[in-house]
């Protein structure tokens, strides 16, 4: 295991590594100056530019200026935020706490529903849920997410207003204790209900071909033989190999469900990253846009490999298979 | 030919997308071609829901919204098929080369195509656009950017299986020369997956596009369903036919080209039975 877990990080480093390279040299991508991309277009302190051309070292050659880009990141300095007045990386993380808020829920939710499906529709392939299922995956990959939220909006706080549209929680009310929390939760249902939706899609397509393919395995025919009930055999030993591939499609679909998030918390004013980003488009705060992309691409290499780590401590196989090569 | 097309017949819905890509295609080709018809064209009717004068209402500006989706068409598929020609073309001729000559080559391109695919490419195709400025060619040249590492993945996995075939061996005898192998000989064998891969990244770059529009990131004067969204997302109370419609057009044209790659893949696959 210790081996594996190695393995898999030398794997991820110089993953992060070629992410930061490839950041810097979008900063250089920009037409005319690469200060505008490290900067912003909103108003800045006389002296600023001049310590930031200083700081990056931008009248020095490229390779000295990635050195610097590279120290400046190691010591978490992605730039300041003028719009927002505070220090890019506190900003983003601050943001992003509200995104997970919004995205845990949604993921577990997607892969309790999509598990659900595929038992369900299991002894019965070629069926009605089965169908269902299959048709669920191509509308999930089909549709534009924000626009799910739009429909969902109108129809659930416009037409029939039993849910909040907009925001976190209610502006005109300063609520406290239970009565916040129960208002935080009231405004999450729709936007968490949008990314679920998109993901059970992912979700319920990769649980029903796993639970078709450990259905279709000796140990079952074994079990069964044994004299046990259809059922046991489905919860007890088909469920956890099909849980496997389920775990895996979620964690390496994290960067997927970011965006998701992203778009639908434009729709929703959810005050997450997504809103964040778009406040940033709006007022060229390049910095932040770099800096969202920064924390968004590091965390989904860090979602991947504690994927690929999951993985191997639930599933003996993969584990073992890392030990003989040694 | 025959054997694909009677195949292809075979998938309902693959006809039925077909359809629906023929016609929107036609759409586009008529809007483009039409004199005297702007859908810019500003009335009096700001908001008006649906009616028999205005079928899908207008926008804030008393813009017709079926007008509107009309010509949006034209850029959605320009985008969507040329970013995809653009992925394939790329992602051909870097798998091709990885699966044919392997070494260092192939450990390259795998390992940058794996950079592309673990990052969360919505966010830096944003990020791009916002920096490199929102005309469509930008939009293009990041979907492609970003498209072809899957289609170099198929395409190298196809080149390793067929190099190992006998016929190559054979052709090899001949004294053919080995990128004529590679490219007179294994690339067009390789070819059936990629082109249902393709026509799935004709899907996904229609999205891609709609959501950067969504977000803001496209030019003003050029009519795009994602930009239609972005203004029915500032109407949502008062005007629900602003964003429905527009977001009926792009759900159904990537489910179209979705559906569509689908029934190619299956009817392009030999070892598919024709129901």
């Amino acid at each position: 295991m210790g081996r594996y877990v190695l393995a898999r990080l030398a794997w991820a480093g110089p993953l992060v590594l070629a992410i930061v390279i490839a950041t810097f040299f979008i900063i250089h991508l920009v037409p005319g100056d690469p200060i505008q991309a490290l900067v912003g277009d909103f108003p800045t302190p006389p002296g600023y530019i001049e310590q930031v051309r200083k700081d990056f070292g931008l009248d020095q050659p490229l390779s000295t200026q990635l050195w610097l880009y590279l120290t400046n990141l190691a010591q978490g300095n992605l730039g300041f935020s003028f719009s927002n007045r505070q220090p890019v990386l506190g900003l983003v993380l601050d943001r992003a706490r509200y995104t997970l808020l919004i995205m845990v829920p949604a993921l577990s939710l997607a892969a309790f529903l999509g598990i659900a499906m595929a038992l369900a529709a299991a002894p019965r392939a070629g069926g009605l849920i089965d169908s269902s299922i299959t048709a669920l995956s191509v509308t999930g990959f089909s549709i534009p997410i924000f626009w799910l939220g739009q429909i969902l909006v109108i129809a659930f706080a416009i037409q029939l207003p039993w849910l909040p549209a907009q925001g976190m929680v209610s502006a005109r009310e300063s609520l406290q204790g239970w009565a916040w929390v129960r208002d935080v939760a009231w405004h999450m249902v729709l936007p968490v209900f949008s990314i679920t939706i998109f993901y059970v899609a992912i979700v319920a397509r990769v649980a029903r071909a796993s639970v078709l393919e450990a259905l279709s395995q000796d140990f079952v025919l074994t079990a069964r033989a044994k004299g046990l009930s259809r059922r046991t055999v489905l919860w007890q030993h088909v469920l956890p190999n099909a849980m496997i591939p389920v775990i895996t499609v979620i964690g390496y679909n994290f960067g997927h469900s970011l965006t998701g998030a992203i778009l639908v918390e434009t729709v929703f004013a959810w005050p997450g990253l997504g809103n964040l980003f778009i406040t940033s488009i709006g007022n060229r705060d390049y910095p932040v846009l770099l800096g969202i992309f920064l924390v968004t691409a590091i965390a989904v290499v860090i979602a991947n490999l504690i994927t690929d780590i999951l993985y191997a401590a639930l599933d003996p196989r993969v584990r073992a298979s890392y030990g003989k090569n040694a | 030919m025959p054997r694909f097309l009677q195949r292809f017949l075979a998938y309902r819905a693959g006809i039925a997308s077909g359809a629906y890509v023929a016609v929107l295609v036609l759409v586009a080709v008529v809007t483009f071609a039409l004199p005297g018809v702007d859908p810019h064209q500003i009335t009096d009717n700001a908001m008006v829901g649906p009616s028999m004068e205005h079928w899908l209402g207008t926008d804030e500006l008393g813009r017709d919204m079926l007008l509107g989706i009309l010509f949006g068409s034209q850029v959605s598929l320009a985008v969507g098929v040329s970013a995809a020609f653009g992925a394939t073309v790329l992602g051909v001729l870097l798998g091709a080369a990885a699966g044919f000559y392997g070494g260092w080559l192939d450990l390259v391109v795998m390992r940058v195509a794996e950079m592309f695919q673990v990052v969360p490419s919505f966010i830096l195709a944003a990020v791009i656009v916002a920096l490199s400025g929102t005309g469509l060619t930008q939009v293009v040249a990041v979907i492609v950017l970003l498209a072809w590492p899957q289609i170099a993945r198929i395409t190298r996995g196809e080149v390793m299986r067929i190099k190992q075939l006998e016929f190559v061996d054979a052709v090899r005898c001949l004294g053919v020369r080995e990128w004529a192998i590679l490219a007179a000989e294994v690339v067009p064998n390789a070819m059936a997956p990629v082109l249902a891969a393709g026509t799935l990244v004709v899907a996904q770059a229609i999205l891609l596009e709609a959501s950067l529009s969504f977000l803001g990131l496209s030019s003003a004067d050029i009519v795009s369903w994602g930009r239609m969204l972005n203004a029915g997302q500032r109407f949502l109370f008062n005007a629900w036919w602003m964003s429905v419609f527009p977001g009926l057009a792009i759900f159904l044209t990537v489910l179209a080209f979705n559906l569509l790659g689908d029934a190619v893949g299956s009817a392009l696959n030999p070892r598919t039975v024709t129901r």
